[in-house]
């Protein structure tokens, strides 16, 4: 009987998919249901943020950072700030600082949340959403409490951060940590031994430490092939290294140690939001140096000197020395970082933003080759991606 | 301490590659090594392998633009070494001619950030495999971040009720662009401050 020559099936995923976790474009060359080729075409929701920034004074461009992942908007901050203190030589106050971890923290948990339930959506699990965007909404009311937004809360500021925590927040903040362990124990009872979840994830997308390191993989990506690599250890940055916390590693490289290391994390942040507001000293929560930050408005009231270093802040903006720097942070879907060229004026010259979606949604080729087309949406689930900061 | 340690390992990098690095460098506790172009493979290879620096993992890759230069681009490779805990930065220029030699061989990770290089700058890597645009529109024409591109761009899109689809314009702005430096004017300001006009005439 003579062969059938059998055309490969080409398949358009997204742009408008519900499990391409928002503009991804993926064009699939398939056998049959197996997965030959993947070309992910992204950059529909390009906003041109570095070129923007490149226009913008350094604390007009934060705000950006904020929109670039907006499912854990403070941590982007955080890298930006960090590149520009660098450049400067700023020091942060001690308060600023344990701030800007506790809200981190807060952000990966949000982060995680939103990655964790989503992924048991794409691979037929409906309820942890449901559970867990209720514990998304309370964080995202201490987002609200302490910035006035819920969500693009640009809070953090070159020399620490905006405005101290209002009264009565630690405490509240303090009693949600008791809670939600709770709720957690209920959404992993529902998905951890699972046969369908398991059946869906296990030995799916199997990246080797060897391989993750060439892909450039970073954060949860990266720990789950076995590598203990988390910037928060390795390079600490602000109070980091006072804490107490334990890294997250997976043994098999697949999309379910990547799952399950992830609600390890949850439980680290947990013990360090608690460790941040028990170790809170007092204080001022930014710079006292006023070529960096805004002199505080009871002195405006008073002082020239603060009067017209407020003027000079919010029209010619910082100024920041030149040359360049890098400057990362352990964002929860892995290292993101800020290469900045600063040319001596008061916007930066270059500011260059390295998200960890983008290289991993690289790999996506890699990684799906030869697995079958469902598989998709749990590998892309497991790598944690979010639009805003692939396409920049 | 930290600079002492990172410019060793310049040294030791500049010592093993005489003809490749050009400059090494520290500055705000980062170590940056200025290479050639032509040789950037060989550079980064070396990097990777050699068991004093053990760099297997390229974080970042992005282009810069420096118009007033006779190489107006620098390619910038951000590497990270989990074995020695270090970051480097490799630097080297090139202009909107000359192709640079692809890393994607020595990191399959440098694919999608060369692409994007390629998009926002127009530097041309040599041998990569899929040098396509990356984050612009399908037919988008120009590279966005150089710093002669405007900010507004050159075409728009609407969505036209007569031809009932999507259709490209070239930019049409209300008012003129405007740009504020807000630098101090006796530092920076090269416009006619308003209402200064007379200024000019003494």
């Amino acid at each position: 009987m003579a062969e059938v020559d059998i055309k490969n099936y080409c398949l358009n995923f997204g742009p408008q998919h519900p499990a391409a976790h928002g503009v991804l474009r993926m064009v699939m060359e398939l056998d049959g249901e197996v997965v030959e080729r993947v070309d992910p075409h992204i950059g529909l929701l390009h906003r041109g943020t570095e070129k923007l920034i490149e226009y913008k004074q350094y604390l007009q461009a934060m705000p950006y950072f904020d929109r670039l992942d907006y499912v854990a908007p403070m941590n982007q901050e955080h890298a930006f700030v960090l590149a520009i203190e660098k450049l400067m030589g700023a020091e942060v106050p001690l308060r600023g600082q344990y701030i800007r971890v506790l809200f981190s923290e807060i952000g990966r948990v949000l982060n995680h949340l939103l990655n964790l339930t989503t992924h048991a959506m794409d691979v037929g699990a409906l309820t942890p959403i449901l559970w867990g965007f209720e514990e998304r909404e309370k964080l995202m009311v201490f987002y609200e409490r302490i910035s006035g937004a819920r969500l693009h809360a640009a809070y953090f500021r070159p020399g620490g951060v905006h405005q101290d925590m209002p009264a009565g927040l630690a405490e509240d903040i303090m009693a949600w940590t008791e809670t939600f362990p709770a709720v957690l124990a209920d959404m992993e009872a529902l998905l951890i031994d699972n046969r369908i979840f398991k059946q869906r994830n296990v030995d799916i997308g199997v990246v080797s430490a060897e391989d993750a390191f060439a892909w450039g993989f970073s954060g949860p990506m990266l720990r789950g092939s076995g590598v203990a690599w988390d910037l928060r250890k390795s390079q600490p940055y602000e109070v980091y290294d006072k804490m107490d916390f334990k890294v997250a590693v997976g043994k098999n490289g697949d999309c379910y140690d990547r799952f399950m290391l992830r609600i390890g994390e949850i439980y680290e942040s947990l013990k360090i939001i608690r460790q941040c507001l028990n170790d809170m000293p007092g204080g001022p929560v930014l710079s006292i140096d006023n070529k960096i930050a805004p002199p505080r408005r009871a002195d405006m009231k008073v002082s020239m000197e603060a009067l017209i270093h407020h003027f000079k802040l919010y029209t010619e903006g910082i100024r920041v020395p030149e040359g360049e720097v890098y400057a990362a942070v352990e964002a929860p879907k892995g290292e993101f970082g800020v290469y900045l060229v600063s040319d001596g004026s008061n916007k930066p010259y270059r500011c260059k933003i390295r998200a960890p979606g983008f290289v991993h949604l690289q790999a996506m080729d890699f990684m799906l080759k030869g697995h079958m087309l469902a598989d998709a949406p749990a590998v892309l689930g497991a790598m944690d991606i979010v639009f805003g900061e692939v396409d920049r | 301490m930290t600079d002492k340690v990172l410019m060793d390992l310049g040294d030791h990098i500049a010592g093993r590659l005489p003809n490749e690095v050009i400059a090494v460098s520290v500055a705000f506790g980062e170590l940056t090594v200025t290479a050639r172009a032509d040789h950037i493979q060989k550079v980064l290879t070396f990097l990777r392998d050699d068991g004093d620096c053990l760099f297997k993992q390229l974080v970042d890759l992005c282009g810069a633009d420096y118009p007033e230069r006779v190489k107006r681009f620098d390619v910038v490779y951000h590497l990270l070494s989990v074995h020695l805990n270090q970051r480097i930065r490799v630097k080297v220029e090139t202009d909107a001619d000359t192709p640079v030699p692809t890393a994607t061989e020595i990191f399959p990770a440098a694919g999608w950030f060369e692409r994007e290089a390629w998009d926002m700058y127009g530097i041309f890597f040599a041998d990569h495999p899929d040098l396509r645009r990356m984050l612009t529109d399908y037919g988008f024409s120009g590279h966005p971040l150089r710093k002669d591109f405007p900010l507004t761009g050159y075409v728009e899109v609407r969505y036209s009720e007569e031809e009932k689809r999507v259709v490209y314009e070239p930019v049409k702005l209300a008012q003129e662009f405007r740009t504020f430096d807000f630098m101090s004017p006796w530092e920076s300001a090269q416009y006619v401050l308003p209402g200064d006009e007379k200024a000019e005439s003494k």
